[in-house]
Parts: structure tokens; sequence; C-alpha cells
């Protein structure tokens, strides 16, 4: 459905975006992940016919964005980062622009305009002034006029950017649901996103592709090490000192600054599950055993590893947070 | 199909804010005060012209009131057009909007010609809310019918030729203001022209007369539709149009 052929974008002499290649199938939802000025937004540009490339090609839908681009503008919703609206208007009025600019039939517009402030859950606000909505329903108003006129491709910048929790859980189930009907690309800073919503992550840095995998083959081929994850009730340093001296262990660290019910992160060798040895040990101490889980490397650590190019794991800094998410 | 979905959107965006409201109002409040005036002296002069024949010759409705009605009016839109333009394209891009509006199917030209007709509605109502001055002569004299007419037809196309400009400078930068100083400046330039025409003499001078904006509209307010200034002010309104065109498809490439 999006075919990338050595993309490149020069803004004087930087390249934003050196000689890309990727490609979406269709009925995909692929991430684009990396950080800021990695050339996400310029690819995102680039693919809507904001502006043309340097030099490479580009295939959308099966046209080609220099060649046909309005065909290729007819089969896509755009949704730029910052969710630029004309808030003036109000929400049915501006819904009702964007039918008439993207050439739904004029006896389908009402029609299609009130299906999509239903499934987006603007009905409450369909007669305010865009100007008075909270972001959250701005970015809604967003993903309606994306979806007006059904393209077959979404190209989704940031789609979750400043959002609460609740609504981030309601636009990615949007997209999910999106799957396999729709192709998607989206851009994201927010990692765990990419897991729970994508198909494919294509991780880019500085204008080039780092890695292009699903979300689990990325976190399987980067991980070093296998970890398991124990809660074991016991004096701390007994617990660590115990443990250290078993087989195969490569290293225990202490999470949660310790305590009685501390927790602790085993690393032992790739492919080495010493789970029941583990289990064996704190219980033929006398310990209480009160949690035992293999906890994998998180994308987060996949991304900053690929992105800062880190020889050594342990020495990346992990919040609770990202081992337990 | 696309420009009028841009037109309709364009004429609802000038009327949710004050901006439209408030040129309407300067327009009306200063071309009202202008007939007032021309309209004291022209009465003042015929109660001269009623006690000395002498002052009679050609006094008349068209030439004493509505060419120079006409003449002022046209001073006051090269003011205040560039006002009702400033905001077509420098404020979609400051807003970020142009970046969705450029994304939907459809062409540049659409896009162009939906906010120029937008910008030229307007005026064209407000150049019909004026009608009342020529209304109000009708109750107490004669005015002839044809030089009201082409009066206006000139004032549009002039009003066209100013809104094209507008909208060129309008598209070169994403701020207002500058864009309304530059539409205002190059609006001054073409009618400074025209006064440089009256200080030279010779080939020169009939050089800067055929460039002056003002002076191809003196013809229309004398009810003779010349097609030579017809063309001129199609021919600059096109000019500008295509100008605006090759500056989106510019600023297209450098993002």
């Amino acid at each position: 459905m999006i075919e990338v052929q050595g993309l490149t974008k020069v803004y004087g002499n930087k390249a934003a975006v050196d000689n890309l290649t990727f490609s979406v199938e269709q009925g995909e939802v692929v991430g684009f992940l990396g950080p800021n000025g990695a050339g996400k937004t310029t690819t995102m540009r680039v693919l809507s016919c904001f502006m043309p490339p340097t030099s490479g090609s580009a295939k959308v839908a099966g046209y080609d964005i220099h060649a046909d681009s309005i065909e290729v503008r007819r089969r896509i919703g755009y949704l730029p980062e910052h969710v630029p609206l004309y808030t003036e208007l109000t929400v049915t009025q501006y819904l009702n622009f964007v039918a008439e600019a993207k050439a739904v039939p004029r006896v389908q517009r009402r029609q299609k305009v009130g299906e999509l402030i239903e499934r987006c859950l603007l009905h409450d606000v369909r007669g305010r002034i865009i100007n008075t909505l909270s972001k959250g329903y701005r970015q809604r108003v967003g993903l309606a006029q994306a979806l007006l006129g059904d393209p077959p491709v979404l190209i989704l910048d940031e789609p979750t950017i400043g959002l609460d929790p609740k609504q981030i859980i309601e636009i990615r189930n949007l997209i999910r649901q999106m799957q396999g009907e729709r192709t998607v690309l989206l851009s994201t800073h927010i990692l765990p996103e990419v897991s729970v919503v994508c198909q494919r992550v294509i991780i880019i840095n500085e204008g080039r592709i780092v890695a292009v995998d699903t979300p689990e083959n990325l976190t399987r081929r980067l991980q070093r090490s296998t970890q398991v994850l124990l809660q074991v009730e016991g004096p701390p340093d007994q617990v660590t000192g115990r443990l250290r001296e078993m087989a195969g262990i490569l290293r225990v660290e202490m999470k949660d600054g310790g305590g009685v019910h501390g927790r602790y992160v085993v690393e032992t060798e790739k492919d080495c599950d010493l789970r029941r040895e583990l289990a064996h040990v704190v219980c033929s101490s006398g310990w209480g055993l009160l949690e035992l889980r293999p906890v994998d490397m998180s994308l987060e650590d996949v991304f900053i590893r690929l992105v800062t190019e880190e020889q050594d794991s342990m020495t990346v800094d992990r919040s609770p947070v990202t081992l337990d998410g | 199909m696309g420009t009028l979905a841009v037109f309709k959107k364009e004429i609802r965006s000038y009327f949710s804010s004050p901006v439209a409201f408030v040129v309407f109002i300067i327009f009306l409040v200063i071309s009202g005060y202008f007939f007032y005036s021309i309209l004291l002296y022209f009465s003042l002069i015929s109660m001269q012209a009623s006690m000395n024949p002498a002052f009679a010759t050609g006094l008349n409705v068209t030439d004493g009131i509505l060419r120079p009605l006409f003449a002022n009016m046209s001073v006051i839109l090269l003011f205040l057009m560039p006002l009702l333009t400033m905001r077509l394209f420098a404020e979609e891009r400051k807003q970020g909007t142009l970046e969705l509006l450029l994304t939907y199917p459809l062409r540049d030209g659409e896009v162009l010609l939906g906010k120029f007709l937008a910008a030229t509605a307007l005026v064209a109502l407000l150049l019909f809310a004026t009608g009342i001055y020529p209304l109000l002569l009708g109750l107490w004299s004669e005015p002839e019918l044809y030089p009201i007419l082409t009066g206006y037809f000139g004032l549009l196309l002039l009003a066209m030729t100013f809104i094209s400009l507008g909208l060129l400078f309008s598209s070169l930068t994403e701020n207002q203001i500058v864009a309304a100083a530059l539409a205002f400046g190059a609006g001054l330039l073409f009618w400074i022209i025209g006064w440089a025409a009256t200080l030279t003499e010779g080939d020169r001078a009939l050089l800067f007369r055929h460039l002056s904006i003002m002076e191809h509209l003196s013809s229309f307010a004398r009810g003779v539709l010349e097609t030579k200034d017809v063309l001129y002010y199609l021919g600059l309104t096109g000019f500008f149009l295509f100008a605006t065109l090759k500056s989106l498809e510019v600023r297209r490439w450098k993002g």
C-alpha cells in the first residue's frame, strides 16, 4: 500500500530524510519510531503530498506521489502532529467542509459526517466551535477529518500526543480496530503504544532507518540475557548474596530501594531458564517467595539501545515503570 | 467543486472574526462621509449656478457627484483591501492548517480560486451596500444609470486587482501584518505611478498613465466601457493570481 524507495529530503545542507526505503502492506498498522528530529514528520509530509522529496520515489495506494498527486490524496487520510483545525468553525461545519473538499458525494455528505461524529464520540460537541474544545476532543475531530472519505491509507503523526491516559486508550482502540480494514502508518514517541497498536515497527534515527521488525522480534533480537523478577520476603543482603552464588547467574540487582519485601532482578545467561532453581533456593533458605516471573526487555530499551548504540544494556537506566510495563 | 468548498469555508471564516465587519463599517463610514461632503459641495455650486448661469456649464450629477465619489472609493479600497486579504494564506500557514488543506484532493488552483472568489464576493457585497448613495441621489435628481453601473463595475475590477495582489503577499509570509503592509505598499506604488504621469511629460507620461491603476478607472466613471481598461485590470489580476500559484508551489518545495 505504501512503497518508499530511496526517499531523500534535504533542508539546506542537512538531510532530514536520507535514502529511506520501506514498505507497508495493505491492512498493516505500522509504527514509525524515532527521537525528535529523526525525520518522521518529514517522511509523512512527503507521503501525504504536502511537499515533494528532494530525490527518491514513493507510491501510496499504487499511485506515485509526484506524478499522480491528486490520486494519492484522494486515498489518504492525514493527521499532522499539531492537529491544525479551523478553530473558528463548529465541529459540524468543519467536517462538512472537509467532506466537500474530499469530494464526498453531496447526497452522502450529511450521512457520512454524522457517522464519523458518532464513531469518534463527538456527538456532544458537534455544535460547538472548535476553539472551545479541549485537546482530546480536537484530536478526535482531527481523526474524524482524516477518516472522511473512507481513505484506505491513514497517515497519523503522533496521534496520541498530549492526551490524558483515558483518551489515549480511546484513540489506540480506534486505531487498533482499523487493523486489516485500513493501512495505517503512525509515528509516535510513546514506546509501549507501539507494541500495543502496531504490527511492525520502523525505527528511524537522523533520517535513516535503524531497524524494521515486529516489536517482539526486535525485543528478542536485542535481548542479550534473560531476566527474572523475584519478590522475596527476607533480609536483602542475605538474599542478594545467596542468589549471586548460584550457577548461571550473571547479575542480581535490587529494585525499589530494598526492605524486607524486596524485589530483585536476576539476570541469567540468554535462553537459560533458572526459574525452578531460583524458586528452590529461595524456599529452601526459608524465605517467602512472593513473586517470580520472567521479564522481557522493553521496547524502550530496544529503542534506546538502537538509537544510542549502547553496548551494555546493563548500564541503561531503568525505572521501575519500564520493567513492569 | 473544491473551489466551492473553499469559497464557503472562507466566507464563514470571514464572518467568524471581527475583521470583515470592521472593514465594512470603516468603508461605509468613510465613503458615506465622502458622499456627504461631495453632495454638499455640489449643492453649493448648484446654488451659485442658479444665480449665475456661467457656473452651470458641465454641472451634472454624474460628473459632479458620482465621478469624484467613485474616485474616492477607489482610494478607500486601496487602503482596506489588504486587511481583507492578509489572512487568506498567512493565517493558514501560521495555524498549520495549510498542511491539511494542501493534502486534500484539491488542486492549488482550486484553493486559490476559492479564496479569491470569497474575498471578491465580500467586496461585491460592500459595493452593493454603497448603492444607497446613488439611490438617495435618484430621489432628488436624475443620475444617469449607465455610468453608475459601469462605475461600480470598474470598482469591482479594481478591487479584484487589489485582492489578487493581497493574495500574493499573503502567500509569501506567515505574518498577516507583513502581508497587509506589503499589499498596501504595492497598491500605493501603483497609485503613485499615476501621479508620476502628471509630473512628467511626453512619452514617459504616457507610459506612467498606462500603468496607473487609478487612471484606468476614469473611463468607467464616465459611463464608458473601454476594452483596454477592462483588459488592464483583468490582466493584472490574472498575473498576480498566477504569481500566487507559483509562490505556493515554491513554498511546497521549501517546506
